[in-house]
């Protein structure tokens, strides 16, 4: 084989290649090791590089993110919402994906109609959700809480005899925005998945199904015991895949928040990992950001790294 | 289980909606499986012999018809609760599952008062296994297993539910020559062994003949032959049963009847007495041909085909369907690769008359 494949001219290869390897080391490589090198310099900052400074070796970088209160709360945010937000998906794919596969009438349409949210902008998707979720008043919080308009996910509770819930607003609660976030990131979430999980359940033999229908086994049977196994190294694919998507989470609490990354009279409140590297950037201290990056980098690296070591039990390829 | 199909119809709709084209897959299906016996349904494919299998287990549904196991009518009956056992032709074996897992899954299922206790299941499927010799593999993947094993642990799985039926689509046809042999033993002993009544699908004439104790031979969605291999392959009833069985095909001649005698151009190769002259199909089986100097068919020689036992003449004469005649001879009387011309008598009980247009079989008294 290797004669088949070898080139009896490897320089003519190396330049085919050149182009992307050019560019990748450019865009990709450098960046790379200058992120490593800018994390080990105590408190880089690219101004002060610029004006000649020089900058010890150390992990004072790193010491200082670890310590502010900003990158703690950055991080939870950042956990809670994968947590939540990964397993929440994962399962609703996985149904309406059973569900799109099962049924024959309309399929096309319904399966373009869960893949809309694919092809619209997040941001889009995100200020439509704050609409929604929406309350416009003032005293919120206080007995003299005045309700002038509310957005509509609001009306729905009050139709159906609940109470209106300040869910985005000044003085909502954490556990309010949470859930917002939760909805939107699984929304926003699904329909790569059920495309995904989709495509997996279309090349799975018939004949399984069959055989399983001849020997009499029930839906949920037949659900648990045949389809997800089968699908198991494509659920892998989407958790792992879901998992290091929500580590990088940014733009959808934009999105809802806009640049406050919070309630206004809590701003910052729901910033995570990406946008604690983002703030450190826009204020000159690359060193932090290095550092933060790095820390993002290694959880992710565990993460994945477990992820396989679940799936090599529990994925039947 | 006796198995009784009355007037069974499957057509499948066009599958676009402008033409309206509809397939009649089986048409008018009529008759009664014996309780107990190993049927093989026969046939080239697309005949409509695997979905008169379908049929039976209940996965397709018949568009008209009507299936009775003993005296119940099981046509509007779920395949689950028609006590059929289903081998697939790819054995559809759960990949996740070990061979233990696999047989054990339609026993998993029972509910009610069929449940089974951990323990009666798992000696239902050592018995299951040990029927089909499976019983030291058990903890392996399909995956690590070979083709004729895995087709065992299908049929495992199919038995040990202790269907009324066991159905079986192409059982053979994933399998290399020889284990095709050896698994079609194996069929047959374990139908013996069981005494199931024991359906099962085939394009395969060899293996149909081999060890059905009745077959019945289809044509496009029609029955064409139904009776014990060896009537059949004797006494065919049609032109396209005579020339779907036996291994090498018989040799089809275009003739006549004329005052009494059957012409291959003008060569008399038999008597007959009562048919009135016409032009008719003439068939004669390999074996039917005997080497006679005197004999009265004349042919060209081509080839001599020497197969240790007997030996295969390949001939030409312009009256034959087929661009040659093949004929099975004795290897001791075979002739001398010079000659040119070889002279025929044929045997009275392996040559058939066939209606020219109808090409049904024209009796011929003895």
């Amino acid at each position: 084989m290797a004669e088949l494949v070898e080139s009896k001219r490897p320089w003519k290869a190396w330049i085919y290649l050149s182009p992307a390897i050019f560019l990748l080391l450019i865009f990709t490589v450098w960046p790379i090791i200058n992120t490593v090198r800018m994390a080990f310099l105590e408190s880089y900052s690219g101004l002060k590089a610029a004006g000649g400074q020089t900058f010890r070796i150390g992990i004072g970088n790193f010491q200082k993110v670890l310590k502010y209160q900003k990158f703690l709360s950055c991080l939870k945010n950042t956990f809670i919402l994968c947590i939540l937000t990964v397993p929440i998906s994962t399962i609703l794919a996985l149904l309406i994906a059973v569900a799109l596969n099962s049924i024959k009438f309309m399929q096309k349409t319904l399966q373009t109609i869960f893949f809309l949210p694919y092809v619209t902008n997040s941001i889009a998707i995100g200020m439509v959700f704050a609409a929604m979720f929406n309350m416009v008043g003032s005293f919120f919080g206080t007995p003299n809480e005045i309700v002038v308009t509310a957005g509509i996910i609001n009306n729905l509770l009050e139709f159906f005899g609940g109470t209106a819930v300040n869910w985005i607003n000044y003085g909502s609660s954490y556990a309010a925005n949470i859930t917002v976030m939760v909805i939107y990131i699984v929304w926003n979430a699904l329909p790569f998945k059920i495309l995904i999980l989709l495509g997996g359940l279309q090349s799975i033999n018939k004949q399984y199904y069959d055989a399983a229908r001849v020997d009499g086994t029930s839906r949920k049977r037949i659900f648990t015991k045949i389809t997800v196994p089968l699908l198991s190294p494509i659920i892998a694919y989407v958790v792992i895949t879901g998992f290091i998507g929500g580590f990088k989470e940014y733009t959808s609490i934009v999105g809802i928040f806009g640049a406050s990354m919070g309630p206004a009279d809590n701003a910052g409140r729901l910033n995570t990992m990406v946008g604690f590297i983002y703030d450190a950037l826009s204020s000159n201290s690359q060193g932090r950001a290095s550092a933060a990056a790095l820390i993002l980098f290694s959880i992710i690296l565990v993460v994945t790294l477990i992820n396989l070591q679940v799936s090599k039990k529990r994925v039947h390829y | 289980m006796e198995i009784v199909l009355k007037n069974l119809t499957k057509i499948f709709p066009s599958r676009n909606k402008k033409s309206n084209e509809e397939v009649v897959a089986v048409n008018n299906l009529d008759f009664t499986i014996p309780d107990g016996k190993l049927i093989g349904l026969l046939g080239p494919s697309g005949c409509g012999k695997s979905t008169t299998l379908y049929m039976i287990s209940g996965l397709q549904k018949p568009s008209d018809g009507k299936i009775f196991f003993g005296s119940d009518d099981v046509t509007q009956m779920p395949s689950e609760s028609r006590g059929v056992g289903l081998v697939f032709q790819n054995y559809a074996l759960y990949p996740h599952l070990t061979v233990k897992q696999n047989i054990l899954f339609p026993l998993q299922n029972l509910k009610g008062k069929d449940k089974l206790t951990k323990e009666q299941m798992l000696e239902r499927s050592y018995d299951a296994a040990k029927l089909v010799q499976i019983d030291d593999l058990m903890d392996r993947k399909p995956s690590e297993l070979s083709g004729g094993q895995q087709q065992r642990v299908a049929i495992a799985r199919a038995l040990v539910k202790m269907p009324r039926v066991l159905l079986l689509d192409e059982p053979l046809s994933n399998l290399d020559a020889r284990l095709r042999l050896q698994t079609r033993e194996e069929i047959s002993r374990i139908q013996k062994e069981t005494k199931i009544t024991t359906v099962f699908v085939t394009h395969d004439q060899e293996e149909a003949m081999s060890i059905s104790d009745m077959i019945v031979v289809m044509k496009s969605g029609v029955v064409q032959q139904i009776g014990k291999p060896q009537e059949v392959y004797d006494s065919p009833a049609n032109l396209f049963v005579a020339k779907f069985l036996g291994t090498p095909p018989i040799n089809v001649f275009d003739g006549r009847v004329e005052k009494g005698k059957v012409y291959i151009k003008d060569d008399a190769v038999m008597d007959v007495k009562g048919l009135a002259d016409q032009e008719v199909i003439i068939g004669i089986r390999p074996e039917g041909f005997i080497l006679d100097e005197n004999g009265p068919l004349n042919c060209c020689l081509k080839a001599v085909e020497v197969m240790g036992r007997d030996v295969s003449i390949v001939s030409v004469n312009d009256a034959s369907v087929n661009p040659t005649i093949r004929s099975i001879i004795d290897a001791e009387k075979k002739p001398d690769h010079d000659c040119v011309k070889v002279k025929f008598s044929i045997k009275r009980s392996k040559i058939f008359l066939f209606d020219k247009k109808s090409e049904k079989r024209i009796m011929v008294e003895d």
